[in-house]
């Protein structure tokens, strides 16, 4: 009986097409949203993580209340011993401290006399240091568009918009002024190693990169660092593991008595990212929900429209001995298979098209000109294991509810009555 | 024991219009014995159709008593009336009614599958029920590609293939033309005659009326008529 269903349903087009047409796009659509969707929230955690909040971070507790002012007086001292315990005690995090600044570039002419200036925010990072691990995270050798990297501690890296606004090239001096971390105003002089550009309009419009020793010098940060961050190594926010091991450094460090003992506070808990990472994953819900309502509402009254065209098939059928119900059942169980067609169909192509923009990207800068959140202008398609399987969500209840609904109609009418429509 | 196939005591069936009741039915008290040929006739509109669903369990009377196969309907469960349907009851229709989508061999062999016989013997059956409407040939042909008189005839080996006590027609000529209608009452007659398959037909087609034993004529739901003809094969000359 299933064998001569499923014949007859992929026999006939009109009962068959329009709902896997249907299916067809909306589960297209909900794979390659959801796999979008994933891509953008992977980029802003990504990028986040990478110039902002580490996956997890070290700071005083007094810094951390007022972050946002970039306190460098609140800043963490002893800061070559507490990374050599913390390297110690969580050996899988790449930790690297960091100072973050703002201030003004004065760039002077051949008299001294200020030219030009320009109010500039940047991170200090280790570029001179042995190890690579900051060139790796920012991939800061690979955003260098002239000049090279910074290789004194005095060496500083400008990104391209601002050295446009300033009119400077490279090789350069420039004065940074800003505020030590006692609170007195010192101006700097550093030269412009090279132009960066990280593809991110939030940071490429006045950003600076600079050696972590020479600003621990600049600003009189002596073995101070206004922040250490942790970087899990494959690069990956992973939300329980940077709890815990958080959770194991406060009970370690953290004391309520002291506004200056540091503190671990993990990217889910920084900048409002925790409301940016529960709506991501309340958006793949809301997709799915959203096309099972859509879906189900256009199948109910696709299988409306058919089921008038179909009462002189129920006729018969109820003739010749099928109960009512049989049908009803039998309606469900068509919908399921053409649900089942459709998602396998519209997944495929829905991975099609997140693979492509996962490999292609599109440069959404023009969209983030004026955006302060660090996310990279080229976005890309995220596609998960969950990609394969989230289709078949809206794909298969949609269909299941949509002919639920209209089948109802062969209960409510008389079975004589379905005849009389045959002979109209 | 009872040995009348289709039995109705005063069989009522009214629909409501505006304030007033059409009786469809009204007061009808017939009988049919096993092995008949016979015909409820008159013009349009006069309940024939109605009856018929009735004595088929498709539908059921306002009040009155109808028993088929020796099954009181009013009692059936929905459930056991289908089961009656798929057992001992074919219809055919004025529209023909074949499922599209299916072969001439599908659309005959559908009855046999509701009754879960086994697939061998599906085969032979169907192949037998070809043969009795002669479409032996068009068993792999979808009914789009078949003239009228051959969908009737699929639709009568449909109705037949499971070898039904009763068999309901329900203007079974009426869209067809003349040389037509007579072949399928001559097939209709026969398998009357070699399977004792009681036919009980609706109709108001003269060409019908010919080949009855019997007519029950209808007029405004009531039973005006009830007579035997025993000259029924005249209509095989003409
Ligand atoms: N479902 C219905 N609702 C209202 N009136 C109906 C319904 N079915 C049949 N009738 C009426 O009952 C009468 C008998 O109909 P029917 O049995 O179809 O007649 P026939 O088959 O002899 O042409 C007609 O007047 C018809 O309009
Ligand atoms: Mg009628």
């Amino acid at each position: 009986m299933i064998k001569f269903i499923l014949k007859g349903l992929l026999r006939d087009r009109s009962k068959f097409l329009f709902p896997v047409l249907t299916v067809f796009s909306g589960v297209m659509l909900t794979v390659f949203l959801y796999s979008w969707m994933n891509g953008v929230m992977t980029e802003i955690i990504r990028t986040t993580a990478h110039f902002q909040t580490g996956h997890v971070k070290i700071t005083t507790r007094a810094y951390a209340k007022e972050e946002a002012q970039i306190p460098n007086d609140l800043a963490l001292t002893d800061v070559d011993s507490l990374l050599t315990s913390v390297r110690l005690q969580f050996p899988d995090i790449y930790w690297v401290p960091r100072i973050r600044f703002s201030g003004l570039i004065d760039v002077p002419d051949e008299k001294g006399e200020t030219k030009k200036q320009a109010p500039v925010f940047g991170i200090a990072v280790d570029l001179t240091g042995k190890n690579e691990t900051e060139n790796k995270i920012l991939d800061i050798e690979n955003k260098i568009v002239s000049g090279r990297m910074a290789v004194k501690p005095f060496d500083i890296l400008v990104s391209t918009l601002l050295v446009e606004k300033l009119g400077i090239t490279v090789g350069d001096n420039i004065t940074l002024i800003s505020t030590t971390m006692n609170g007195s105003l010192v101006m700097w002089n550093f030269i412009v190693a090279g132009t960066v550009n990280f593809g991110i309009s939030g940071l490429d419009k006045s950003f600076i990169i600079a050696d972590f020793s020479g600003m621990q010098k600049a600003l009189d940060m002596e073995n101070c660092a206004g922040e250490i961050l942790g970087f899990f190594k494959n690069d990956l926010y992973q939300k329980e593991k940077s709890s815990e091991i958080a959770l194991a450094f406060n009970s370690n460090y953290n004391d309520k008595n002291n506004e200056f003992s540091p503190v671990m506070t993990t990217l889910y808990n920084q900048n409002d990212l925790s409301s940016i990472i529960d709506m991501a994953s309340k958006f793949t819900g809301i997709i799915a929900f959203i096309f099972i309502g859509a879906m189900s509402v256009v199948l109910w009254n696709s299988g409306l429209l058919s089921g008038l065209r179909r009462y002189g098939e129920f006729g018969v059928r109820l003739a010749m001995g099928e109960t009512k119900k049989h049908i009803y059942g039998s309606l469900i169980l068509e919908s399921l298979i053409t649900g089942i067609i459709g998602s396998v169909i519209g997944t495929i192509a829905g991975l099609a098209i997140g693979y492509y923009l996962e490999y292609k990207g599109i440069n959404m800068a023009s969209m983030f000109k004026n955006a302060t959140l660090t996310v990279d202008n080229v976005i890309r398609a995220d596609v998960t294991i969950y990609s394969y399987f989230i289709g078949f969500i809206p794909g298969i209840c949609a269909t299941i509810l949509g002919s639920a609904i209209s089948g109802i109609n062969i209960f409510k009418r008389n079975t004589s009555q379905l005849f009389k429509e045959l002979e109209a | 024991m009872n040995d009348k196939i289709i039995e109705t005591e005063k069989l009522l069936k009214e629909y409501p219009m505006g304030h007033a009741v059409l009786k469809a039915l009204n007061n009808v008290s017939l009988s049919f014995d096993y092995g008949e040929f016979a015909g409820v006739v008159g013009p349009s509109g006069s309940g024939k159709t109605t009856f018929l669903n009735i004595a088929g369990t498709l539908d059921s009377p306002t009040s009155g008593l109808c028993r088929v196969l020796g099954q009181n309907i009013e009692s059936l469960s929905s459930r056991n009336a289908a089961e009656l349907r798929t057992k001992s009851i074919g219809f055919i229709f004025q529209t023909f009614n074949l499922l599209p989508a299916y072969t001439v061999f599908e659309n005959i062999e559908f009855p046999l599958l509701l009754l879960k016989i086994g697939k061998d013997e599906r085969k032979k059956m169907v192949a037998d029920a070809l043969k009795w409407v002669g479409l032996s040939d068009r068993s792999d042909s979808f009914p789009k590609d078949l003239s009228g008189g051959e969908c009737q005839r699929v639709a009568i080996a449909r109705a037949v293939v499971k070898k039904p006590k009763l068999i309901l027609a329900d203007e079974p000529t009426a869209n067809l033309d003349a040389e037509n209608s007579h072949n399928i009452m001559r097939t209709m007659r026969n398998l009357n005659k070699e399977l004792g398959i009681t036919f009980i037909f609706a109709t108001h087609d003269e060409k019908v009326m010919r080949y009855l034993k019997r007519k029950i004529t209808l007029v405004d739901g009531k039973v005006d008529n009830d007579q035997i003809t025993e000259e029924s094969d005249k209509g095989e000359k003409l």
